[in-house]
């Protein structure tokens, strides 16, 4: 099996899914429409030749002033083939929200928290979806890039 | 009268200095040193006088100034009785426990016939045993009382690891009253003259059933779960600082000493130097004249006891620094399903023996 | 009875374990529902020692991030070094010399092993085993006298540079760690004694926090958590890494995934890495320890001195930071914990445009309530221990 298995493979399987691929330092990459993710997810999960068993990572960039503005990145993790890949999707401010992949990798119950605790992305039918790493009241999402990195929370009171 | 009212209270100072004024600090002392030791430390040696440490033995009088000079507290929602009333509950029955052990023969002193044990009851271990479960309320109360979770669960925990492991304790003692025949501390301590006759020879199996359901009573590692550190913070004794912290301290200490006066009156021949009765002894030190012989036999049997003493003390320090904890069900079942069976064949198999003599 | 019992009224306990309470280190609150001592529900809080990590270093130079890294697994800081240094490299690639690599993997598992000393002991401390914990933190204090005589720090350490590394091995350093391998070898024997083969440790260790293989993977678990159950994934077999590959040292795995097994494979790695670092240090090649690259690799006073080039890019990298070209890498690396991967997007500034850690702790903590539920207040214990949840890491 060549190297790009896994891009070949999801390009023959979901044409119309997946818009981009690279493979830049030869981490395998493809970006996929965000309302097939799911779909796309099992598969690579599922398929025999396939088989990603490990949800390894999961976390979101902001591009801001881009549209879609943000990505959401998962690292796939195929024990059996001992490959990676990297697989993205895009997801606009207006509609900031994706479907949840707990129900494939129970890992991703906790970095789907922590992408909406950081980012304020909606992760649609996760079980419990509240912050973790910050507290409840924390208002804003301190990794989109329009955070300012000296913003006081009203708890903790305004700058002296 | 007047002579029996000084014995009594030479030996109540006696017992009390050397336990209140000697073992409680020396102890705390003993088992920062003797851990430290184990596990390659120097151990407390900070507190000085004009610059001696006199290998840390400052610290217990350090520790003393310290705990009596801390805030006393009581969290709030807490039964301020009850919460007072559970350390003395507790410390209480370990300094009297000791009342009833001998620590030496009877002699006659300057005319006066003297007995080295505070009070030499007909019933001496049963004495013990009440007190010894008094303790158990102390540890009760004070979780109970200190309206906290953590102090509750460790309150429990004591309660019932306390009166499972009475229960064994007590059939093992069977055993051995069956071997003596009497309950009365001097006697079998006086019927242990004969070095084959030590209650090791005649209740091994007692002696170690024994030792390690007293551990378990004292609450110490590894049967420590009622105030297991990393579970329940401290378990009942979590909400008390100062003074009443160190008398919950203080009541394990004495226990320590107590548990170890008790396994050397009833297993190694209490105040007996093996193959040497006191009569010997006596007549041994004949050259210092009746009364001279006479102190100076009592001052051997004092020794002795102590000495055997001092070395169950250490045995348990070091069974403590080496072993680490069990879980709560594990200790319970160990009482329940391992340490009463065996209790019980032991009782049988020593009627057994004794029947067929 | 059974009529008594069932009109009394009764309630489950709810209780805050944490985050100031002796078995969560003051890093994670675990709120329990208890039936008496049994654990009928848990949720686990974390969050308590976030630091914005991220925030941080996407507000400075990509080199500037080498000292936060330091404070992920503060245990074990110079593997977080050695990540975040292969990933940033991986994204401009550049290949270190050999020399760099070998002391890097040298740095990694002395990292590793004082990691693992730190977890068996501190989880000997909470069972109760006092002993054991003094016996393995003297074994990490000379292990951590090794790190501070390589970096000059015992925990910050802050050693590793992108495209090389602070400083050579300094003279000695292979007799400083013969006498301290001996000594290791030692404590690592008593450990052994007093609690492989205990009783009652391993009463309190087996079948407690059993993760069967399959939801191990499907929790993301990695590391010797992962291996106690039995599969073998090890990022340094799997993916060599730097000189991994020219190394002989065994993966060694579990069979049930309890406690037990967790504890097993560490005492097993600890040996493992000690080989490895002897094996380094002998084959240890001579040569520079960092790339000719003067955009990336601040050169030497002298160069910087005598060669315009080294002079400019001195300049230019100390005031802009280094640049990589615009792109996104994923590396990862084998922590003590787990795989600790470094996803980093650059726009090709001077400051990351993104710097995620995957921290391995991180679904190991949140698979605790799936591990303890069921088990006994004090099975938290152990299990709390053997996932080695260091705060640093997964708050970040």
């Amino acid at each position: 099996m060549d190297a790009n298995t896994t891009i070949n493979k999801l390009n023959a399987r979901f044409p119309e899914s997946v818009t981009e691929t690279h493979a830049y330092r030869g981490d395998d990459t493809a970006v996929v429409k965000k309302e097939d993710l799911l779909q796309i997810c099992k598969f690579l999960r599922d398929d025999k030749e396939l088989q990603y068993n490990f949800m390894m990572d999961l976390t979101a960039v902001d591009y801001l002033g881009r549209e879609p503005r943000f990505e959401v990145v998962y690292h796939l993790y195929s024990l059996p083939f001992n490959r990676r890949f990297r697989i993205k999707t895009r997801v606009s401010e207006s509609e900031c929200s994706v479907d949840s992949i707990v129900s494939l990798w129970a890992s991703a119950d906790w970095f789907e928290r922590e992408a909406y605790d950081m980012y304020g992305i909606v992760f649609n039918g996760h079980p419990e979806l509240r912050r973790i790493l910050l507290y409840e009241d924390f208002q804003g999402h301190p990794l989109r890039k329009d955070y300012p990195i000296k913003k006081r929370q009203p708890q903790i009171g305004p700058t002296c | 009268m007047v002579a029996d009212l000084i014995e009594s209270v030479v030996k109540i100072l006696f017992i009390f200095s050397v336990n209140i004024g000697f073992f409680s600090p020396i102890l705390g002392w003993v088992e920062r040193k003797q851990s430290a030791l184990m596990q390659d430390r120097v151990g407390a040696n900070r507190a000085d006088v004009f610059g001696f440490t006199l290998i840390g033995l400052f610290h217990p009088i350090a520790d003393a100034i310290k705990v009596l000079t801390k805030e006393d507290f009581v969290p709030e929602g807490a039964d301020r009785l009850f919460h007072t009333l559970a350390p003395f509950i507790s410390l209480t029955p370990a300094i009297i426990a000791f009342a009833v052990i001998p620590f030496g023969g009877q002699y006659v002193l300057f005319g006066h016939h003297v007995n080295l044990i505070i009070a030499d009851l007909d019933v001496g271990i049963l004495f013990i045993f009440a007190f010894a479960s008094l303790a158990s309320f102390g540890a009760v109360l004070g979780g109970w009382a200190s309206n906290n979770n953590w102090s509750f669960l460790g309150g429990l925990r004591a309660s019932a690891q306390m009166l499972s492991y009475e229960v064994v304790m007590g059939l093992n003692i069977i055993g051995v009253i069956m071997v003596y025949g009497t309950l009365r501390l001097s006697e079998i301590g006086a019927m242990q003259v004969n070095f084959f006759h030590w209650g090791i020879f005649l209740q091994p199996v007692g002696f170690i059933l024994f030792f390690t359901c007293a551990i378990a009573e004292n609450k110490r590692a590894p049967f420590d779960v009622a105030e297991a550190e990393s579970e329940l913070v401290a378990g009942y004794f979590t909400e008390y600082s100062g003074m009443k912290f160190v008398m919950f301290w203080m009541g394990e200490f004495l226990e320590i000493v107590t548990i170890a006066g008790l396994i050397t009156t009833l297993f190694f021949g209490a105040w007996h130097l093996p193959f040497v009765s006191d009569r010997m002894l006596v007549d041994f030190f004949g050259f210092a004249g009746p009364d001279g012989a006479n102190i100076l036999a009592i001052l051997v049997n004092i020794a002795t006891f102590f000495a055997k003493v001092l070395f169950f003390i250490w045995l348990q320090m070091t069974i403590r620094w080496t072993l680490p904890r069990f879980r709560y069900d594990q200790v319970m079942r160990l009482g329940w399903k391992m340490f009463l069976p065996i209790a019980l064949i032991n009782i049988f198999i020593t009627g057994l023996v004794l029947l067929v003599k | 009875m059974s009529d008594t019992a069932k009109d009394l009224h009764s309630e489950y306990m709810v209780i805050n374990m944490g985050p100031s309470h002796p078995v969560t280190h003051g890093t994670v609150k675990f709120l329990l529902t208890l039936e008496g001592e049994t654990i009928i529900d848990m949720k686990v809080d974390i969050g308590y020692l976030h630091r914005g990590f991220e925030k941080m270093c996407e507000n400075g130079t990509w080199e500037q991030v080498m000292p936060y890294t330091d404070r992920l697994n503060y245990v074990s800081p110079l593997i977080n070094n050695v990540g975040y240094a292969l990933a940033v490299e991986k994204l401009i690639g550049i290949e270190t010399p050999q020399r760099c690599q070998y002391i890097r993997v040298i740095a990694s598992e002395l990292a590793r092993i004082s990691d693992h000393y730190t977890n068996i002991a501190a989880s000997g401390l909470e069972l109760g085993a006092f002993t054991a914990f003094l016996y393995f933190v003297e074994a990490r204090e000379l292990v951590w006298d090794l790190i501070e005589m390589l970096c000059g720090a015992r925990v910050t350490a802050n050693y590793v540079r992108i495209g090389g590394l602070k400083n050579d091995l300094p003279d000695g350093f292979k007799a400083k760690t013969r006498d301290v391998f001996k000594r290791c070898r030692e404590l690592w024997a008593d450990v052994d004694h007093l609690l492989t083969k205990n009783r009652i440790f391993i009463d309190r260790v087996r079948n407690v926090g059993i993760m069967p293989p399959k939801d191990a993977i499907a929790w993301g678990f990695t590391g010797p958590c992962l291996r106690a159950c039995g599969i073998p994934y090890d990022v340094r077999k799997f993916h060599p890494y730097l000189v991994y590959d020219q190394m002989d040292f065994e993966v060694p795995v579990g069979e049930k995934g309890d406690n037990f097994d967790r504890y097993a494979v560490r005492m097993e790695e600890i040996n493992q890495s000690m080989r490895i670092v002897e094996q380094a240090l002998d084959k240890l090649p001579s040569g520079p320890i960092n790339v000719d690259m003067p955009e990336y690799r601040w050169q030497s006073k002298e160069d910087i001195s005598n060669r315009i080039e080294s002079l400019i890019f001195h300049f230019k990298t100390v005031t802009e930071g280094i640049k990589p070209p615009a792109g996104e890498v994923y590396s990862a690396v084998e922590g003590a914990n787990g795989e600790l991967g470094f996803y980093l997007v650059s726009d090709g500034s001077g400051k990351p445009y993104k710097c995620r850690v995957r921290p391995p702790c991180f679904p190991l903590t949140a698979a605790m309530p799936k591990m303890v539920k069921g088990g006994f207040i004090a099975d938290i214990v152990p299990t709390f221990d053997m996932i080695n949840m260091i705060g640093g890491e997964c708050d970040r």
